[in-house]
Parts: C-alpha cells; sequence; structure tokens
C-alpha cells in the first residue's frame, strides 16, 4: 500500500531518533508504569461528577420527568441538545480511522486510537440520553420490533427516533469492533511485554491470540479497509438520521433539506475540537509528542477551519433561504433567533462557530497549542449552543403565538450534562492508563517512510539498510 | 507534447454544424401560431382522454392568478400556456446541455482546486488533464448566461426564467417579494462576479501550474502560489457555487426552495468532473501520451466517481426524502410536479447516478480495467443529463418534454464546442507537470 517514495517536502511525523523499539518503549511505558497523583485527582473529580450524575438520573426516574425544566411547549431541551452534542462529538473518531484511511493520510496513525475511544465513550453518553428522557423508561425495549404477546404488536417504522436506535447501536457496534480489530497487535505487544503474570493473563486474553503471521496481517489490512468503506457511510448517516429527528418534522427553523449534510460537518467540526482538547493535554501528560506532533494538531486545526466555514455557508444558506421562502413563520424563526430572548445563546453560537475557526487561517495562530486549545474549547461550547439555539428556539416560538414560552434548565437538567462529562472522562483516564494510547503497529508502518531519523537518512543519500 | 489530431478536429466540427442543424430545426418548430396549438390541442383531445384530464388539470394549476375562467377564454389561455411551452423548449434544451458541458467544468476545477490544497501525491500526473477540462469554464458559463438572459429579450415568452417575465410578475405576490433578489440586473451582476472569480483562478492556477515547469529546480514560488490560490479558490467557490445554484437552476421554479440545493448541485457537479478526467485520462492513455499514468491512478479516480456517485445519492435523498415526509404544500409541488409528468426520468436516474455506478464500481479488480470505468463513466454521465434535464424542463416545458432532436442536437453542439475547446487547451502545454515537488510520488503511485 504504501509508496516506496516520498516527496522530501512532506514532515516527518515521528521526531526525534526512534527506531522500532523506541516506539514500543514509548507507547507502552504509561501502561506498564504507574498512575501519578495528579492522574487520581482527576480521576476522583470525574468520578464524583459521574456519581452525582448517576444520582440526578434516578431521581429523574423515579420521580418524573417534571424534574427537568421542560415545558408544554419545549418537550426537548437540555435532553436532545446533549445528546446530539455527544453523538456530534463522536463522529471526529470515525472520521480520523475510517475517513482518513480511504484518503490515506499517514498522519492519522498517530491520533486514531484515542479518537476512536473518544467516539466509543461519548456515543455512550449520548446513548444514555434517549433512554432517561423518556416519561417511562423501562418500558424502552418496546422500540425494538420483538416478536410479543400483543399480537405481536410491532413499531412504526416511520419515526426517525427508532432510525436514531438502529443508527446509535449500529454505530456504537462497528465502531466497537473497529477499534477492538485494530488494538489487537498491540494488545499482543503489551502482552509479550508484560513482566508481571496477571498483567501477562489479561493482556494474552485481551489480544485473542495475535501472533502477527503475514496472512493476519494480510487479512488485518483487508478487515480494516473494508471496516473503514462501510464506517464511513454510516458516519453521515448516523448524524443525518440524527438530523432527521428535527428535519422531518414541520417545525419553522427545524423542517429545512439543508440539515442532514450540515449537521455532519457540525459533527466532525465539533468532533476534532474535542479530539485536540484530548490529545494536547495527553501528549504533554504522557510524553508523546514526537509522536502526537505541532503538524498533528496543526492539520486537525485546518480540518476545524474547513468543517468551521462549512458550517458557516449552511447558516447563511439558512438565513437567506428563510427570507426567499417568503414564508413568515420561517422568517421570524431566524428573526427570533437574532433579536428574541435568546439572542445572546445565537449570537455565542456564531461568534464560537464561524468567526473563531477563521483565526486558523493564520499559520502562527494554527501552530501554537495554546491557542489551539483555547479554540477547540470554544468550538465545543459554541457547538452545544449550536443544538441548544436550534432546538429550543425553534420550539419555543412556533405557529401559535399562545404556545410562546421559554425554557429554564433545573439542577437536574444540568446535573446530568455534568453526570455524562464526568462519565466520559472516567472512562478516558482509564483507558489512558490501560490501552495503548497510540496504535503502535501502525505507527511502525510509516516510521520508515515518515520518521524524522530515516527521512534524514535517505536525504542524505544513505541507506536505510541495516538501521532497524 | 500533445497535437490536437485533424480526425478530432473534423469529428468535432462535424458535431458543431449537426448540433446547429438539429437546434435550428428544434426552434423553427417550435414557433406556433395560437391556431396551430388549438388544433393540435383538438387532435390530442381526440387520441386519449387521459391525456385529456391531466392537461386540463395542469393548466388550472399553472394559471398564475388561480380565478375561475369562462370557458371560452379558459381554452384560449390554455392554448397561449402550450404554445408557450412549446417555445420554450428549445432554449431548455440548449440551456440542459450548456449547464451540463458547465457544470462538468467547474466540477473539475473545484476538485483540481482540492488535489492542490491538500498536496494530493497521486493526481499531480493528471493536473494538464484537469486544466485542459476545466478551459471549457469560461466559455461554457458565458453560454449558459447568454441562454438564461437570451431567452427573455429573444422571442415573445419564451424565457427559461419565468420571473423574468414582468407579466408573470406582475400577478405573482410571491415572485414580487423576491423581486430584490430576482431581477435581471443583479442576476447579471451575481453572474459576472462568479464568473470572474472562477476564470481568474483557472487563468492563474494554469499560469502558475506551467511556470513550474519552467522554473529552475529546487524553485518552488509557483507551487506556493498554487497552494495559497487554490485554498482562496474553494472559499470562493463554496460560497459562489451554491448561489450559483440558486440562480441558475433553483429560480428555474421561483416559488420553490430548498436549503440543501446548492450542495445537491455540487455534488452532481463533482461527479461528472471527476468521471470526464477518468475518461478523458483513459482516452489519452490509450493513445500513449500519458505514460505515467498507471492502473493505479485510474483505480483511484474511478473511487472518487463510486464515493461521489453514493454522495449524490445521500444528498437527493435526504433533499427528496425530508420533502416527501413533511410533505409542506409550497415544497412538495416541487417534486409533485416531477413525479407527475417526469416519472421514468426522476426514478430512472436514480438507477444511472446511483444503482448502476454502485454495482459497477464496487469491485477492487474492475476499477482498474479502463473499458469497464468508461461504461461507468458513460452511464454517470447520462445520468447526470437527466438530473439536469429533470431540474430544468418540469419549470418550463412542464408535460411538453420529449427527447428529441432540439436535445440531442443541444448535446451534439455544445459536446462539439466542449472538445474543440479542451483538446485545444490540452495541446498548448505538456502533458507532464514536470516540475510539481510532488510528481515523483505521483510516477511512483501505486496502491
Amino acid at each position: 500500500m504504501a509508496s516506496h517514495y516520498e516527496a522530501p517536502i512532506r514532515r516527518p511525523l515521528v521526531l526525534g531518533e526512534k527506531s522500532y523499539h523506541d516506539v514500543s518503549v514509548d507507547i507502552a511505558k504509561p501502561v506498564e508504569g504507574k498512575a501519578n497523583k495528579s492522574w487520581w485527582i482527576v480521576f476522583s473529580i470525574s468520578l464524583a461528577a459521574f456519581l452525582w450524575g448517576i444520582g440526578c438520573i434516578i431521581y429523574t426516574i423515579n420521580t418524573g420527568i417534571g424534574v427537568w425544566g421542560l415545558n408544554k411547549t419545549i418537550g426537548w431541551a437540555w435532553d436532545i441538545t446533549n445528546f446530539v452534542w455527544w453523538v456530534g462529538i463522536g463522529h471526529a473518531g470515525t472520521l480520523i480511522s475510517a475517513v482518513l484511511l480511504l484518503f490515506r493520510q499517514k498522519w492519522r496513525m498517530a491520533i486514531n486510537r484515542s479518537a476512536e475511544a473518544m467516539t466509543i465513550f461519548a456515543v455512550i453518553q449520548a446513548g444514555l440520553f434517549p433512554l432517561i428522557h423518556m416519561g417511562r423508561p423501562w418500558l424502552g425495549y418496546w422500540v425494538l420490533p420483538i416478536p410479543n404477546q400483543f399480537g405481536s404488536l410491532w413499531v412504526n417504522f416511520n419515526s426517525p427516533l427508532l432510525w436514531d436506535v438502529f443508527a446509535i447501536s449500529t454505530y456504537l457496534s462497528v465502531s466497537l469492533v473497529f477499534w477492538w480489530t485494530g488494538l489487537l497487535p498491540d494488545f499482543a505487544m503489551i502482552r509479550d511485554r508484560a513482566v508481571k503474570p496477571f498483567q501477562k493473563k489479561i493482556y494474552s486474553l485481551l489480544a485473542f491470540g495475535w501472533s502477527g503471521r503475514a496472512k493476519d496481517w494480510q487479512r488485518f489490512e483487508e478487515v480494516s479497509l473494508v471496516l473503514a468503506g462501510l464506517a464511513t457511510p454510516l458516519v453521515l448517516s448516523v448524524h443525518t438520521i440524527v438530523s432527521f429527528d428535527f428535519a422531518t418534522s414541520i417545525v419553522p427553523g427545524w423542517h429545512t433539506t439543508i440539515f442532514p449534510p450540515y449537521f455532519v460537518a457540525g459533527a466532525v467540526f465539533s468532533g476534532f475540537a474535542m479530539v485536540n482538547t484530548l490529545l494536547i493535554i495527553m501528549r504533554k501528560v504522557v510524553s508523546l509528542e514526537d509522536y502526537i506532533t505541532v503538524q498533528h494538531i496543526e492539520l486537525m486545526n485546518i480540518v476545524i477551519m474547513i468543517t468551521g466555514t462549512i458550517v458557516g455557508v449552511a447558516y447563511i444558506t439558512e438565513l437567506f433561504i428563510a427570507w426567499y421562502s417568503g414564508v413568515e413563520y420561517e422568517q421570524y424563526a431566524f428573526l427570533n433567533r437574532a433579536t428574541g430572548p435568546y439572542w445572546w445563546a445565537y449570537l455565542l453560537m456564531m461568534t464560537c462557530n464561524v468567526f473563531s475557526p477563521q483565526f486558523m487561517w493564520f499559520k502562527k495562530l494554527r501552530t501554537s497549542i495554546m491557542f489551539s486549545f483555547f479554540i477547540s474549547i470554544v468550538v465545543n461550547v459554541g457547538m452545544w449552543f449550536e443544538r441548544f439555539v436550534i432546538i429550543v428556539t425553534s420550539l419555543h416560538r412556533d405557529y401559535m403565538p399562545s404556545a410562546w414560552t421559554m425554557f429554564q434548565p433545573t439542577f437536574v437538567d444540568i446535573g446530568i450534562f455534568i453526570g455524562t462529562i464526568g462519565f466520559f472522562f472516567v472512562l478516558f483516564l482509564l483507558y489512558a492508563r490501560t490501552f495503548p494510547v497510540v496504535s503502535q503497529a501502525e505507527v511502525k508502518a510509516i516510521l520508515k517512510t515518515s520518521g524524522q531519523r530515516y527521512k534524514r537518512i535517505r536525504e542524505s543519500g544513505g541507506s536505510l539498510v541495516g538501521t532497524g | 507534447m500533445y497535437t490536437i489530431s485533424n480526425r478530432l478536429k473534423t469529428f468535432s466540427i462535424i458535431l458543431i454544424v449537426l448540433g446547429v442543424l438539429g437546434v435550428a430545426y428544434g426552434f423553427m418548430t417550435s414557433q406556433k401560431s395560437l391556431e396551430e396549438v388549438k388544433t393540435m390541442l383538438v387532435e390530442e383531445h381526440a387520441h386519449t382522454e387521459d391525456t385529456e384530464i391531466s392537461v386540463a388539470e395542469h393548466a388550472e394549476s399553472a394559471a398564475p392568478t388561480g380565478t375561475e375562467h369562462a370557458d371560452v377564454s379558459h381554452d384560449d389561455e390554455h392554448a397561449a400556456h402550450v404554445q408557450e411551452q412549446l417555445a420554450k423548449r428549445p432554449w431548455s434544451a440548449l440551456y440542459v446541455s450548456a449547464l451540463f458541458f458547465m457544470t462538468i467544468a467547474l466540477g473539475v476545477l473545484a476538485f483540481y482546486a482540492i488535489q492542490v490544497a491538500s498536496q494530493a501525491g497521486w493526481s499531480p500526473v493528471l493536473f494538464r488533464v484537469m486544466e485542459a477540462i476545466s478551459a471549457y469554464l469560461l466559455p461554457g458559463a458565458i453560454i449558459v448566461i447568454l441562454l438564461a438572459v437570451g431567452s427573455h429579450f429573444i422571442g415573445h415568452h419564451n424565457e427559461i426564467f419565468i420571473w423574468m417575465n414582468p407579466e408573470v410578475v406582475a400577478d405573482d405576490k410571491l415572485i414580487q417579494n423576491k423581486s430584490g433578489y430576482l431581477n435581471i440586473t443583479a442576476f447579471l451582476i451575481r453572474a459576472i462576479i462568479f464568473i470572474a472569480g472562477w476564470s481568474l483562478y483557472q487563468y492563474f492556477a494554469r499560469k502558475f501550474s506551467i511556470a513550474q515547469d519552467n522554473a529552475e529546480p529546487g524553485d518552488k514560488r509557483n507551487f506556493k502560489k498554487s497552494f495559497r490560490i487554490a485554498a482562496g479558490f474553494l472559499v470562493f467557490f463554496i460560497y459562489t457555487e451554491s448561489i450559483m445554484s440558486w440562480d441558475w437552476i433553483m429560480s428555474v421554479d421561483p416559488h420553490w426552495f430548498s436549503t440543501l440545493f446548492g450542495w445537491y448541485v455540487f455534488s452532481g457537479m463533482i461527479v461528472a468532473g471527476v468521471t470526464v478526467i477518468a475518461m478523458l485520462t483513459i482516452y489519452l492513455k490509450g493513445k500513449g501520451l500519458l505514460p505515467l499514468v498507471n492502473d493505479s491512478h485510474i483505480h483511484d479516480l474511478a473511487k472518487y466517481m463510486f464515493g461521489f456517485s453514493i454522495f449524490w445519492a445521500y444528498l437527493w435523498f435526504s433533499q427528496f426524502m425530508l420533502i416527501w415526509y413533511a410533505n409542506i404544500p409550497e415544497e412538495v409541488v416541487y417534486f409533485a410536479a416531477r413525479i407527475e409528468h417526469y416519472k421514468l426520468p426522476f426514478f430512472g436516474m436514480l438507477v444511472l447516478n446511483f444503482v448502476f455506478p454502485f454495482l459497477v464500481l464496487m469491485h477492487s479488480d474492475y476499477k482498474r480495467v479502463p473499458w469497464f470505468v468508461m461504461m461507468g463513466g458513460v452511464i454517470i454521465l447520462v445520468g447526470h443529463y437527466v438530473d439536469l434535464f429533470v431540474m430544468i424542463m418540469p419549470a418550463t416545458v412542464v408535460d411538453r418534454w420529449y427527447i428529441g432532436i432540439p436535445e440531442i442536437g443541444s448535446i451534439l453542439l455544445l459536446g462539439g464546442l466542449f472538445m474543440l475547446v479542451v483538446f485545444t487547451s490540452l495541446s498548448k502545454a505538456p502533458l507532464t507537470p514536470k516540475g510539481n515537488p510532488f510528481i515523483k510520488e505521483s510516477e511512483n503511485f501505486h496502491y
């Protein structure tokens, strides 16, 4: 697959004088070492938030959905906002592991493992909301078309909420399989290095007896390619189906055909921002700066800039068509967003999503780690508000003025959201200590074409024979 | 260096001549007096009653005021409508073909800019092919605009865009509300900005690409300039392409609107563009003119054809399904009209643009077989033509459509012109851009 020649103007992707052995050592280090104090502090905070969230969830289910800030007009607010936000964040992982694989982007090798982990943990958070926002979550299994004793009472396949069930569950399963397949050679590496019998036992189980024969590798590559080919339409369709929840309705501000690709663009946008947030910290904490380089951060910033621009075009398209349509409800929906009681949310969303990614046109800014970190947070805030604005401002004022109202979240709404953030970090922190956070097998595959050391040897006319 | 063969030159001139004859025939037969139309309608009436009913229904729905008429004036009005539709047919046929070739050139230009901006390592050996195809953009876009506006100024009541007809606008409150945007002056100003922006990029990209060939080894200034303008163009393109599709295509139905429309049009043009790149590459390689192109390059192009076909289907479905699902009257008329009168092309293009490419180009080995890719390409191009046909025709000729001499003549005329421009441009520079820093990667490309 890899070509034998690489243009000299491409910058190295693995810095330092790394050999294959160095790669194994660097990547296995966090797994083999012990957690330090700051890890325990952050973990405890996340765990506390998670437990608090569980408390709020139990309280909701015991007492009723009325403990949230919803009302008769606004039946969806923080629950679905958080759901869409988390699903969106999850999309970047598949983008990096599948789409960038199809486009043969070698820089994905260092970041795909963590991005996929992020996908899975984010989709788990997202998956909570469709369950807990039900009035009777214990009847949640009724959404499944299972033969039953009610004369085989079936589900109606016309609802996008049912499509969500299939979309999210398929997405989680495929992502999990894709992630785990990629992990096999890495678990095997940890297994082979392990000295403690317990650790050896665990990683032997996880690695499924991977022995790295030529035939295995050949099939491994083929499976990765097929899964990438399947995951790409899947990732597009999942967020498309999430967007159908709104776009199939007749609510002004919701019913618009651009939602499918525009939600996907927004998902990539927010997902890459979250990857940046996590990786900028992680590369520092587990000393992987030679693998997750400034170039990686710069390229992710460029993706953020491109998708941010696409989202900007979609905003402007919506505004133009609202005027062009001549439909007064549609026109009012957008007037209300800009000048109504939630103008501040709309302004925040516009500033964070349309203006902030445009800073990335400046090389100085997009190669600055501090600035990238700041923008990645800004984008995540902006994208949360995008979902909030779409959902709440369209609902709180629509066709009948007598049904106009406002929305105010309660501590339970907020508590559950904080709980999911806590849960996400609990999972991610555990992952960072037990899993190889960079795919060593894939980094080794590009080491000789894109490693700094080997590039230097080749450029000075030397031979790679015997470099090991 | 490529030289256009005399046979090719003669062939494209023959196409143009045949096309001119077909188009002229179309214009001559489309002008009918009111009496002729009435006789024609009476004859049709005698043929089947079914048609009569749907025609009458249509006349009612198409009447702009929607008020009731006495029987006699109703007949007259209906005949006048049919007369207009017949007069619009050769204009629309030319317009669809003009859009077809223009969108191919524009799609290729966008693809080229993406390849440059993303620093693709596989495609530089194909850059000259892409540059040559996009050379058609300037004449092609000017032809589109001349037809759009010309159909208003030449002849009587045969404009492709009814909002250009002051009598229609006078009766139509909805169009009046949009006239700040939909008026000929603003339409032309926007068109000039789009065409100027695209052509400037095309001109300078080509210029820097050739300048890089002749530059000293190690001098990458022109390469860097191409990179910068490609990024700038892509931003300009994403905005202007959307507005262009509202202006030049969506506003043929001035009552209808869809936010996805611009991106949907884009998906059609990019798949057709990549298809033409692949077909021209295979042709030139068959002549032994692109020795550096191997079957991996063809494989990559075919993958793009495959992928973008699915992307097109995704956007087609998203737009159609959302409007069908919500069934809001002011939106759904668009598809109702198309399903009523254009059932075969409307659903047929789904087979051409999605099902066939999906099945034909799925297998990895077949994507390396030139004649197989050619076959897939022909299907995609026919599908793209039908796609544009179904966008334009229902708004202009309504149920009076047929793929006959005016349509085929238009394809031949503009197709001949397209070939002439593209091959002439191809013969003006060496077919391998040797100064590009990625050229060696592209030469050694294997997948």
